[in-house]
């Protein structure tokens, strides 16, 4: 520890530590635009300059490094010249035009300029004026009013691992830009607009709609993965304008993927199903709550005895997945299911296991080794790929056995051959086996390769290690053979086995029991029943989305619990509720570590709809099953923590090995196709990774 | 008399000194053989280096004996030898030369240095616009390779040591040593920030000395007659002779090798004396990047660190811009604030933004529409930028600039009150 005086205040810090962190962590106030904490340090703004005595010069608070002894003053005459100097600087060429500049009122530049910048400005000679770039859908540029920070292109670099901007020319004529005209692909690119101080790089669907100042921020948990990243909802008169990461360090760090940031889109789109509608001799009405909840409970209590299949989306939360499958169970049904994208059920037999990651997010990046299973992880859950990237960066081995190689933003290495998946890791997990000296039965037949077994030692050598089953294995035809081997792999080689939840709440759904005991899986209510009672779902959840289709209309009477109101609903549901959206509603998420995070309602539901919880809970009653009197979604937590449902070893796991290679059965799902909401976000529907063909990596 | 020609462009006059055979005549090679056979340890070169009193000759005038010294030539992992021959400073063009006349010693030195830091590679980074000088060192490195003094276990010493060549592309910035080294890893050419320094932290991450054309060329010369004799070459504070480039309004300008300390006098007669029977205005004895010297104080000064100093400048890389009495100060500042201005890396702001400003002041200024205040604002502007820069390129758009506003207000002012210059006839 060195004690260093700053302004006077005598601190103790780390010998070494930058003096900006050491003021900040003292709260005494420097200007800064270049510098981010979580980017690497550029010195290039000079907007830091402090006085350190014995330096002739200024110093850039963000590039000194304190030492014993160290006398700095952020507030000296030369220090505020400097800082002045920078400011005059800054705004000479800056267009100034806050007054048509989404930024303006969150603006770093205009913060600053408050306090540094002269009212009016001396220089009078003709602007600087850059052309802007057409960086894709989702970001807008403005570069005239860029400052070069380069803070997105490090961003690019350091964190989302895709050199997408980059600085070229020289002097004034340096400009921020995509090297070659392209879009910006990155799944992670918003947070560039996050990280831009000025009004360079804005959000090009929320541009033009709101200034700041009118914004209303509710603390949220995103909708779109199992991660559970935080965010702030901002709303202006009960309308969603735009979502941002909230900081939190143990989980999204200050980031957040695009498909969390700019699903809110569908939240105001155009086909949001506003009123209660019922089907009469074939044709819509909208009704009000009343009739059509009582045509859909007699729907369905006509179908009660016959086969009723009830059905959720996994980003439904956790106390509308417990209301549901508690009125699915209260009328006599078994048939429960989430697991739309699932194919092989056979582990079902035993029990259940509940997905999860037992590692805590943020110590991925304290892996040594990874090994993924049927996983693009960097587009089903890219902040899980962050964390899994700066380990790699450290050092870390990442083993990906998958039916194709991807596009990851690290150096990995990728096992993608047409021996297929199953015998890859039989490969993999028979190296493993041997170096144990486990004979076991499952790998009596399988070979190791010399590569299989420098890759096994590096896992058994490995302190930190993790097997992972992502997305493309628990869409496989062979998802339990692959845990089975998985599960083998992780034993000898003393990793940690994890099932990847994909969705926001799939632990939730498991922890409510939301699975079919000893009913119909969601393969096989896909294949056709009597009646359906259906929450946030569409046909397009499915593997197969035809088939599903199909059975929804053959199916006699179907209550549809949707916040969209779609040609293809209309067709065949009998009876459409309208739910709220995941910023309309109160409720808990469980993410992938299984932690709890309840979350407020941020805007009121749009129209008539209203928060799945209540509809179910007036249902409940309405069949008259007992416990349905909640009045708050705490109520309904509480009784879901009550009673969790247990968990299977998946070392005992049924399977055998199989030879043949159903790789190619696998539906790879696009991220932006992964639920309702984000299929209906245009924006993010006019990217690349909105489908499989254009997906980045999908097609390599 | 005026001394010429005694280190490294002692074989100037004879036919193909840039070949390896003449160079070997002239006893070429021997030092670098010596030091191969372990006569000469690289402590006592450091010695000799420091005893001869060399001065850093790309401009900074850093004593080189001791930036050697600060290298750990024992400690584990790659280090580098960098050769900054970009010589982009306008008014410098002595390491052209020395690639064209001498590339040989520039090998040799390149290589002792590689020995004595510990480094088995070196780099020399070449102007981009050099491409004689190029080809002429490339060829001269092949020689060298091939007469077995380069490459590995270099006559069975044990020693391995290579060279490469890089072409720059024109960037002035590429000159400032950091930037040099980003260019080379394939970077854009911008500066780093300081600490770490290259000793520590240079190419490719490794520790790296940089050192200049002249001063590593001058380093067989000096080991072959000893540090002493070198440094008796010159004066108190600078040893040994210096390149000096004299440009502008002289009758023959060109390179010249003199002694450390030769009256400014003297060697603006070896350039002919200033053109066409006019007399000196003033001088610019460093590049561009150094004070302006009003003629009776340049007249008074000799060609070394301190007399330049007292005459209010800078020796820098020994490049005299000679200007006579026609000259229109304010367009000379122009041009260099364009040059500036046009080479400013962009990084930091007060160089991207600044330069431009001082420039277009100027140009409004040349154009008749300069305002009594933009004087004032010129000085102003230019002490904004001075020491708030990551390098040193913006401290030096002002230095020039500042210096002829100090000596030469009138003419300025002149063009502020009349729309013209001083040298317009009305």
């Amino acid at each position: 520890m060195v004690k260093v005086e700053i302004n006077g205040q005598v601190i103790e810090a780390h010998e070494g530590d930058m003096l900006i962190d050491v003021a900040d962590g003292a709260q005494i106030p420097i200007p800064r635009f270049c510098y981010h904490k979580k980017l690497s340090i550029a010195a290039n703004c000079r907007m830091c300059l402090v006085d350190v005595e014995g330096a002739w010069k200024p110093l850039p608070a963000c590039a000194t490094p304190v030492t014993d002894g160290m006398v700095v003053r952020t507030n000296s005459p030369k220090a505020i010249a400097s800082q002045k100097s920078v400011m005059e600087f800054l705004l000479i060429n800056h267009p100034l035009d806050c007054p048509i500049c989404d930024q303006g009122g969150e603006c770093e530049l205009q913060d600053v300029a408050m306090d540094y910048g002269e009212d009016v400005s001396r220089y009078t000679e003709a602007k600087r004026v850059v052309g802007d770039k057409n960086a894709g859908p989702l970001i807008s540029t403005d570069m005239t009013r860029c400052i070069h920070c380069t803070r997105c292109v490090r961003f690019g670099q350091e964190v989302a691992g895709m050199m997408e901007l980059g600085a070229t020319g020289r002097s004034e004529w340096m400009e921020i830009g995509t090297y070659v005209e392209k879009s910006i692909d990155s799944e992670m690119s918003g947070n560039m607009i996050d990280l831009c101080p000025v009004g360079a790089l804005t959000s090009k669907p929320f541009r033009y709609t709101t200034r700041t100042w009118e914004l209303k921020a509710h603390q949220g948990i995103a909708a779109h993965d199992s991660i559970g990243s935080h965010i702030q909802v901002h709303s202006k008169n009960d309308k969603v304008m735009r979502v941002v990461p909230h900081e939190n360090e143990d989980i999204n760090e200050v980031w957040l993927s695009d498909r969390d940031r700019f699903s809110y889109e569908s939240i105001n789109a155009e086909d949001r199903l506003t009123k209660p509608m019922i089907k009469v001799n074939g044709e819509w009405k909208a009704t009000d709550w009343e009739t059509a909840l009582q045509v859909a409970i007699e729907g369905l209590q006509k179908a009660v005895g016959n086969d009723i299949g009830v059905m959720a989306s996994a980003n439904s939360t956790t106390e509308e997945l417990h209301l549901l499958q508690k009125i699915a169970r209260g009328i006599g049904s078994e048939n429960i299911d989430f697991r739309t994208r699932q194919v092989d059920f056979s582990a079902d037999a035993k029990g259940f296991h509940t997905p999860g990651l037992a590692t805590a997010i943020a110590d991925v990046e304290k892996q040594d080794a990874v090994v993924m299973v049927g996983s693009y992880l960097r587009k089903e859950l890219p902040i899980l790929n962050l964390r899994l990237r700066k380990a790699t960066l450290k050092g870390a081995k990442v083993i990906a056995v998958n039916p194709q190689a991807f596009k990851f933003n690290y150096d990995l290495e990728q096992i993608a051959d047409d021996n297929g998946m199953v015998a890859n890791l039989a490969g993999l997990a028979k190296a493993a086996a041997d170096a144990k000296g486990d004979n076991d039965a499952l790998l009596a037949n399988v070979t190791a390769t010399d590569t299989d077994k420098v890759n096994a030692e590096a896992l058994i050598n490995a302190k930190n290690s993790i097997v992972m089953l992502g997305q493309i294995a628990q869409s496989h035809a062979d998802y339990a053979l692959l845990t089975k081997l998985a599960a083998s792999l992780a034993k000898n080689t003393d990793s940690e086995l994890s099932i990847l939840p994909i969705q926001a709440n799939e632990v939730g759904a498991n922890l409510v029991n939301f699975l079919p005991a000893n009913g119909k899986n969601a393969a096989q209510m896909a294949q056709g029943m009597d009646a359906f009672l259906l929450m946030g779902l569409e046909a397009a959840d499915f593997t197969d989305a035809t088939q599903a289709g199909q059975a929804f209309k053959n199916a006699g009477f179907v209550v549809n619990l949707t916040a969209f109101d779609s040609e293809e609903a209309r067709q065949y549901s009998d009876v459409m509720l309208p739910i709220a959206l995941f910023a309309e509603t109160a409720g808990t998420f469980v993410n992938i570590n299984g932690n709890k995070q309840s979350f407020k309602m941020s805007v009121k539901p749009q129209g008539d709809a209203k928060a799945a919880w209540k509809v179910l809970r007036v249902m409940g009653n309405m069949f008259n099953l007992a416990g349905f009197d909640y009045t708050h979604t705490n109520e309904v937590l509480r009784e879901v923590l009550d009673n969790r449902s247990t968990t299977l070893a998946l070392a005992h796991l049924d399977a055998e090995m199989v030879s043949a290679n159903n790789d190619s059965k696998v539906v790879m799902v696009a991220p932006y196709q992964m639920d309702a909401m984000v299929r209906r976000a245009p924006s993010l529907q006019k990217t690349p990774d909105a489908n499989v063909a254009t997906m980045v990596g999908g097609q390599d | 008399m005026v001394y010429q020609n005694e280190n490294c462009f002692r074989l100037n006059d004879q036919e193909r000194s840039y070949d390896i055979d003449v160079y070997m005549a002239n006893g070429g090679y021997e030092i670098w053989k010596k030091v191969l056979a372990g006569e000469l340890e690289p402590a006592e070169i450091i010695e000799q280096v420091k005893a001869s009193n060399i001065r850093g000759r790309g401009g900074a005038g850093f004593p080189t004996g001791l930036k050697w010294s600060f290298m750990n030539r024992e400690a584990p992992g790659q280090k580098y030898i960098v050769c900054n021959s970009d010589e982009g400073e306008p008014g410098t063009f002595k390491d052209r030369d020395i690639h064209r006349y001498n590339p040989h010693a520039l090998v040799e030195g390149m290589m002792i240095a590689g020995y004595v830091i510990g480094a088995s590679e070196g780099y020399n980074y070449i102007r981009g616009e050099f491409w004689e000088p190029y080809q002429i060192f490339k060829n001269a490195i092949e020689q060298a390779r091939e007469a077995g003094l380069l490459g590995k276990n270099i006559l069975d010493s044990g020693w391995d040591f290579d060279l490469h060549v890089h072409l720059g592309a024109g960037a002035y910035i590429c000159g400032e040593e950091t930037a040099l080294l980003e260019s080379i890893e394939g970077k854009k050419g911008q500066p780093r920030f300081k600490p770490p320094f290259p000793a520590s932290y240079g190419l490719y991450g490794k520790p790296t000395t940089i050192n200049n054309t002249e001063t590593l060329a001058s380093i067989p010369m000096i080991l072959a007659k000893g540090g002493k004799w070198f440094n008796d070459l010159g004066v108190k504070n600078a040893g040994g002779t210096k390149l000096y480039s004299v440009s502008g309004h002289v009758n023959s300008p060109g390179n010249f090798e003199v002694r450390m300390g030769t009256p400014f006098k003297d060697l603006l007669e070896l350039a002919g004396g200033v053109w066409q029977g006019r007399k000196l205005k003033c001088v610019i004895p460093g590049g561009a990047s150094t004070a302006i010297i009003p003629a009776e104080k340049a007249l008074e000064m000799n060609m070394d660190y301190d007399s330049i100093a007292n005459a209010g400048s800078f020796l820098g890389a020994g490049s005299m811009i000679v200007m006579d009495e026609t000259t229109d100060i304010v367009k000379v500042c122009r041009n260099l604030s364009h040059f500036y201005w046009d080479e400013s890396c962009g990084q930091c702001t007060p160089c991207r933004e600044g330069t431009g400003w001082l420039m277009r002041v100027l140009d409004r200024i040349i154009d008749g529409k300069g305002r009594p205040e933009d004087i004032a604002a010129l000085k102003d502007v230019s002490g904004k930028i001075m020491g708030n820069v990551i390098c040193g390129l913006g401290d030096a758009a002002t230095i020039a600039l500042t210096s002829a506003i100090d000596h030469y207000e009138h003419e300025f002012m002149h063009y502020v009150e009349h729309g013209c210059s001083i040298f317009d006839r009305k």
